[in-house]
C-alpha cells in the first residue's frame, strides 16, 4: 500500500479508511498479543454492528445533547484576534463540554457499546486525567466498576482530576514503571485487560491502539468537526481558512479535521509538544521529529532510539505527554494533507495566559498548544480570514502545575 | 533440516519433552548471558529461548519488565542479542536459540537487516509478542529466505479460525500461552492446558510447546505429560532478579532448577 500517491483530496473518501485490517496507509493495524486477539475481534465485531445502528445512534446522540450539553459553541474570540492583528480566531468550545473536556464525547460512545457488550467493568489509562474524569463519569452513570491507571508522575501533577476520579467512585491505580507517565499507564492497562479479558471493556482515550480503536475513536469525536463546520458556515457563511488543534494521541485533532478533508481551502494544522525545543530531545513530538514504529498495538510515528527502545517524552502537559501518535496522522502527514508542528513549553505558557486575560477563558495546557500556534498563525493572515480552534479542555485541572511554575503554593 | 526440526526429531526418537529455559538477554548484565545459556544447556535444556530487552514489555509482568530494565541499563540491543548468539555458536552449534521480544527493535533493525545478521550468528527461530499473522506477512518472507522459523503464540481463547491461521504461518514450534494474563501471573491447570494443545494437535503437526506458569519440577512434569515442550521462563528470571549481583549463585541456582525439571519430566 502507497500513501505516496497523489490523492485527490476533494474526491477521496475519508470515511473509506482505514481498510478492512484498520490500516492508513503503512500506519494503524492490530499489533496485539495473541492472548488478546479475542477481545479485539469481539470488540470489532460490536463496533461494527452497533455503529450504523440507528438505535444506538440515537442514545448517543441523546447522551452528547442532554448530558454533554451538545452542541458546543463556536465562539468569535474579537478582542484576542484584535490584538493578534490577523485573522479572526474562533474557538470549539470543547472546554463547555461535561467533564469540562472533548473526551467525554468517546467515553460516552465506547460505554455505550460497553453497556451492550455486557461488560460490567471498565479499564481506561489517563494522561491529564480527564479522560480518566470522562470515563469515571460515564461508568459512575452506567453503575460500572471503573479502574483507572496513571503514571505516578501525573498523579503528582494533576491532583484535582485524581480527587475528582476518586469521588466518582473510580479506582485510580498509580503506574510506577517506565516514565511513570501515559505510556506506562497504557502498558499496565492492556496488562490489566489481557487478565480480566471476559468481563472487562478497555476504554482508551485516543485515536491510537489496536484496529478499531483509532478509527472508533475518531468516529466518536468526529462530532466536533460536524458541528463546527456548521456553525462557521452559519455565522460567517464561509469555510474557514485554517484549523489548528493539539495533538497528543491525537482525538481532539482528528475529531476537528475529519469532517473537514475534503475541503481542500482549508488549511490544518496539528500542534504537538516540542516541550523545551526540539533542539533539546525533550519534547512529545513525533511527527516533527521521528519515524515509523510499533508500540500500544499500532504502527504509527513514534519516537524511540536506534535501537527501536521508546524515547520517555517531555511536556509540561500530561495530556501531550507520549511518544507515539496516532496512526491516522501519520498517515495525513505523509499524504500532505495535514501540517504538523510544535510549540515549546514556553509559548504555550505564554498562550494560556493570554486567552485566560484577553477572553476570560482559561485554557488546558493542551489547547494551550492549539493556542500558541494560532499566535504565530493569525498576523500571517489577512483580518478577513478565519481560523478555528479547538479548544480541547478547560484549564482548572491545571492551575496547580501553573502555579507551581510561578513559586506559588495554593 | 532446521536446527529446531532436528531437535524436535531428536528428543521424540528418545521419547522426551524439550525443556526451553527463557532469559532476557543482557539481564542481570550482559557478561553473564553466554556462561548462562552454556550452563543452562549443560542443566538439561534443550533449546534456549532469548528475550530481546525491550522499553514497554505490554504483554509481561513485572518479573519480565523489571528484566528488561535490568538489561537496558547496560543498553543491550537486538544486535548486542545477535553478538551474543555468535559467541555462544563458537562452542554449541546443536542447541537451537530462539529470539522472543517485541516488533519495534526488529522494526528499528530492518526486517532483512534483521533476518541476514540473525541467521548468520545461528539464531534459529524469532518469536514477537506483539505480531499476529494477519500483519506479519513482510517479516514472515524475510525471515524463511534466511530459514528463521517465524514462532507465532496461541492462547486458551484462541478460537478455531485463528488456530488454523497460526498454525499455518508458523514454523518450527507453536507455542501454547497457558494463562490468560500477562507472564509470571497465575496458577496451572495441566487439564485444561491438555483440552488446548489437543484442539492445536488437531490442526497442526508441528510441536507445540507451553509456556506461562511452569515454575517448579512438578508443574514442569505434569506439563511433559501433555506438551511436546516445557517452556520456564518467570521462574528462571526470578532468580536473577533475587540475585542480580552474584553471577555464581545465579547460574548455580538456575542450573538446579533445571536440573530438577529435567528430572521430572524424564520420568513422567
Amino acid at each position: 500500500m502507497s500513501t505516496n500517491n497523489e490523492i485527490d483530496f476533494s474526491s477521496f473518501d475519508w470515511n473509506s479508511m482505514p481498510d478492512e485490517k484498520g490500516h492508513f496507509g503503512p500506519y494503524g493495524g492490530c499489533f496485539a498479543a495473541e492472548t488478546l486477539m479475542e477481545a479485539i475481534e469481539t470488540l470489532r465485531d460490536a463496533y461494527k454492528s452497533l455503529k450504523d445502528n440507528p438505535d444506538f445512534q440515537a442514545e448517543y446522540d441523546g447522551d452528547l445533547t442532554h448530558y454533554v450539553g451538545r452542541p458546543s459553541p463556536l465562539y468569535h474570540a474579537q478582542r484576542w484576534s484584535k490584538e493578534l492583528g490577523g485573522a479572526q480566531i474562533y474557538l470549539k468550545r470543547e472546554d463547555l463540554n461535561h467533564t469540562g473536556a472533548h473526551k467525554v464525547n468517546n467515553t460516552i460512545g465506547q460505554a455505550l457499546l460497553a453497556k451492550h457488550m455486557g461488560k460490567s467493568r471498565i479499564i481506561a489509562e489517563t494522561g491529564a486525567g480527564q479522560h480518566g474524569v470522562a470515563t469515571a463519569t460515564i461508568a459512575a452513570r452506567l453503575g460500572m466498576e471503573c479502574i483507572v491507571y496513571m503514571g505516578a508522575v501525573d498523579i503528582a501533577r494533576q491532583a484535582p482530576n485524581v480527587y475528582r476520579m476518586k469521588l466518582l467512585g473510580a479506582e485510580v491505580r498509580p503506574v510506577t514503571s517506565g516514565s511513570k507517565t501515559l505510556k506506562d499507564a497504557l502498558n499496565e492497562a492492556m496488562r490489566d485487560w489481557v487478565t480480566h479479558v471476559d468481563n472487562t471493556f478497555y476504554c482508551i482515550g485516543t485515536v491510537a491502539g489496536p484496529h478499531p480503536y483509532p478509527a472508533m475513536v475518531r468516529d466518536f469525536q468526529a462530532i466536533i468537526g460536524r458541528e463546527a463546520r456548521e456553525q462557521i458556515q452559519q455565522q460567517t457563511n464561509s469555510l474557514p481558512d485554517a484549523l489548528i488543534a493539539c495533538v497528543g494521541g491525537g482525538s481532539n485533532a482528528i475529531g476537528l479535521f475529519h469532517e473537514f478533508l475534503k475541503d481542500t481551502t482549508v488549511t490544518m494544522y496539528g500542534v504537538e509538544a516540542a516541550g523545551h525545543g526540539l533542539e533539546t530531545g525533550e519534547h512529545a513530538a513525533p511527527l516533527c521529529t521521528a519515524k515509523a514504529g510499533v508500540l500500544h498495538g499500532n504502527r504509527m510515528y513514534l519516537m524511540a532510539d536506534k535501537d527501536g527502545q521508546v524515547i520517555e517524552p517531555h511536556s509540561i502537559s500530561a495530556g501531550l505527554d507520549y511518544p507515539g501518535v496516532g496512526p491516522e496522522h501519520s498517515w495525513l502527514k505523509d499524504i500532505g494533507r495535514v501540517n504538523y508542528v510544535a510549540v515549546t513549553d514556553d509559548e504555550a505558557m505564554q498562550a494560556f495566559h493570554a486567552l485566560t486575560r484577553i477572553e476570560g477563558i482559561i485554557p488546558a495546557l493542551e489547547s494551550s498548544h492549539a493556542l500558541a500556534y494560532a499566535i504565530k498563525l493569525a498576523p500571517t493572515l489577512s483580518t478577513d480570514q478565519r481560523i478555528i480552534v479547538n479548544l480541547s479542555g478547560r484549564g482548572d485541572k491545571d492551575i496547580n502545575t501553573i502555579a507551581a511554575l510561578e513559586g506559588i503554593t495554593l | 533440516m532446521s536446527r529446531l526440526s532436528t531437535c524436535f526429531e531428536h528428543l521424540k526418537t528418545a521419547n522426551k519433552t524439550a525443556l526451553i529455559p527463557y532469559i532476557t538477554a543482557g539481564d542481570s548484565n550482559p557478561a553473564i548471558t553466554v556462561p548462562l545459556m552454556h550452563r543452562m544447556v549443560e542443566a538439561g535444556a534443550d533449546i534456549i529461548e532469548l528475550g530481546i530487552p525491550f522499553s514497554d514489555p505490554m504483554a509481561d509482568g513485572p518479573t519480565i519488565q523489571l528484566a528488561c530494565e535490568r538489561a537496558l541499563v547496560h543498553h543491550t540491543s537486538l544486535r548486542d542479542v545477535i553478538e551474543m548468539t555468535r559467541q555462544f555458536r563458537k562452542t554449541d552449534q546443536k542447541t537451537p536459540i530462539v529470539f522472543m521480544g517485541y516488533l519495534n527493535p526488529v522494526e528499528a533493525m530492518g526486517y532483512q537487516a534483521f533476518a541476514q545478521q540473525a541467521s548468520q550468528a545461528g539464531v534459529d527461530g524469532l518469536l514477537t509478542v506483539d505480531m499476529p499473522p494477519e500483519e506479519s506477512e513482510d517479516l514472515v518472507s524475510a525471515l524463511k529466505l534466511c530459514a528463521i522459523d517465524p514462532i507465532f503464540l496461541l492462547s486458551p481463547t484462541t478460537q478455531i479460525e485463528r488456530i488454523k491461521k497460526i498454525t499455518k504461518a508458523g514454523q518450527g514450534f507453536l507455542y501454547y500461552v497457558s494463562l490468560k494474563g500477562v507472564t509470571g501471573s497465575n496458577v496451572l491447570d495441566v487439564d485444561d492446558v491438555a483440552t488446548h494443545v489437543d484442539r492445536i494437535r488437531a490442526e497442526s503437526s508441528l510441536p507445540i510447546g507451553v509456556g506461562f506458569g511452569i515454575k517448579n519440577a512438578a508443574s514442569a512434569q505434569a506439563v511433559s505429560r501433555v506438551a511436546d515442550a516445557v517452556i520456564v521462563g518467570s521462574a528462571i528470571v526470578k532468580i536473577i532478579e533475587n540475585n542480580a549481583d552474584d553471577a555464581d549463585t545465579i547460574m548455580n541456582k538456575i542450573a538446579q532448577l533445571l536440573g530438577e525439571m529435567r528430572i521430572a519430566m524424564d520420568h513422567s
